[in-house]
């Protein structure tokens, strides 16, 4: 029989426990550099889903190469970086987004009561992605991510070139509850996105997630989704998100100025 | 050696731990909506049975009896890692779809019901059967449960179309029921009453 000492229990938790650890922080590191290539690749896939530009077996890194082009934009002065002037610390090929938001120069606190999708601090640079058609500019793939109820939610929204329409909504990294607010990986509540009016006349954010369904005959179900059932809380870090991002302190002065030169001959 | 090749044979059949001890029916409910999960679930908990059993029977003389559960849940959460890690590793996709579910392997009863009731027990190689056993008769359950479901639910096998769904041109309507979790309460169900009508053993007395 085993003894019950304190000096056997001791010893024996320690060896289990040395041993355990030892096994699992090796598997980790050992497995890091292809789980971070998953993770890259899955980025990429999301950017190219919200552009719509995602099917099944598709080479993702050609399609990436060939149709994305990444931009860094500095959000406050509402313009892109041109060439190769980037403030030191930011790089297009290496762009790690709560890193920047971390950085004393790179970043900023937000003020309190600016702060809806919850992150706190919020990057001065963004890098978003245009899609290139042969006719310009097609499509922008803003990232944008907050607070749902467990976890910050990463994710893409694509508008249209009329810097108005939603053409692709979708999360790449998020902690939800699987079955419940995990469901904003549905592909059907995604695809209602498709369509919906991001800003009004005047240009502020009005896309929503209501809660409950959208009755069609509403005359602005235009810029309304169906809330997820059962994921209020997530449902509302969604709709916070997206306008935080979509307003004055996310890119809102990015899409002014594009629109801008748009109507200006 | 009969009797190794029986603790084998008997937990896939005549004492599965899904049908007759209706143990972790949880991921069987929740990962079998397609069968490419259910098949990567079922070597998981395989590989995770057959190795907690091993390490609990290796050192069962030596783990004092007051943390007994703690020493042997601290094995299978370890290798649950492993096997979660591998899966981020090698199988992205479908990391993504089992999400919370590998990771509550460590609270499968069968898990630490076969390293209470046979590994502390039994030396490392009948433990090492016991275990692959065991993981073999679950996997037989999820994978019976997933083929139909997918069959029935999507019309695939493995992504594959087998039944060719009207929406694309086809003739066959899926039955969106059995994408949902009770068609696998359903199925599981109905597997019990099977294996119970061929061991008629297996019925308690009333």
């Amino acid at each position: 029989m085993p003894d019950n000492s304190v000096k056997k229990t001791v010893s024996v938790a320690l060896g289990v426990c040395l041993v355990c650890s030892v096994l699992v922080s090796g598997t980790a590191v050992l497995l890091k550099d292809r789980q971070d290539e998953n993770r890259r690749l899955e980025k990429i896939r999301n950017i190219l889903d919200a552009g719509g530009l995602y099917e099944k077996g598709i080479d993702m890194e050609t399609v990436y190469r060939d149709r994305i082009q990444p931009e860094i934009v500095d959000l406050s002065a509402g313009r892109a970086l041109a060439g190769t002037k980037y403030p030191s610390g930011l790089s297009p090929e290496s762009f790690d987004i709560l890193a920047v938001a971390g950085s004393e120069t790179l970043g900023r606190r937000l003020p309190d009561g600016e702060d809806p999708a919850q992150i706190q601090r919020i990057p001065r640079y963004m890098q978003i992605y245009t899609v290139k058609a042969d006719s310009g500019i097609s499509m922008l793939i803003l990232p944008v991510y907050g607070k749902g109820l467990w976890s910050t939610m990463f994710g893409f929204i694509a508008l249209d070139r009329d810097l108005q329409t939603v053409r692709g909504f979708t999360f790449y990294e998020h902690g939800e509850t699987p079955g419940l607010g995990g469901e904003v990986d549905n592909p059907a509540w995604k695809r209602e996105w498709i369509g919906k009016r991001a800003y009004d006349e005047r240009g502020n954010p009005v896309i929503t997630v209501v809660k409950g369904t959208v009755q069609p005959d509403d005359p602005a179900a235009g810029r309304k989704i169906d809330g997820l059932s059962g994921a209020t809380l997530t449902t509302r870090g969604v709709d916070n998100l997206v306008r935080f991002w979509l307003g004055d302190n996310g890119y809102g002065p990015y899409i002014r100025r594009l629109k801008d030169e748009v109507t200006a001959p | 050696m009969s009797s190794l090749k029986s603790v084998l044979s008997v937990p896939v059949f005549k004492q599965n731990p899904i049908t007759f001890h209706i143990l972790g029916i949880c991921s069987a409910l929740a990962v079998t909506s397609k069968l490419e999960t259910s098949i990567v679930m079922s070597i998981a908990v395989t590989f995770v049975l057959a190795f907690s059993n091993v390490s609990v029977s290796l050192i069962r003389r030596h783990i004092p009896e007051n943390i007994r559960i703690i020493v042997e849940m601290t094995i299978i959460a370890s290798l649950v890692i492993i096997a979660d890690q591998v899966i981020k590793a090698f199988a992205y996709d479908i990391s993504k779809q089992l999400s919370v579910y590998v990771g509550l392997i460590i609270t499968n009863c069968i898990i630490l019901g076969r390293t209470e009731a046979y590994a502390l027990k039994n030396p490392p190689l009948a433990s090492l059967l016991d275990g692959i056993g065991n993981g073999l008769g679950y996997t037989i359950i999820l994978i019976t449960v997933g083929t139909v479901r997918e069959l029935f639910g999507s019309g695939t096998l493995l992504g594959m179309t087998v039944l060719p769904l009207r929406t694309g041109g086809g003739w066959y309507v899926p039955n969106g029921l059995f994408l949902l979790a009770p068609s696998a309460f359903f199925l599981i169900g109905m597997i019990i009453w099977i294996m119970r009508t061929l061991n008629p053993e297996q019925i308690e007395e009333e």
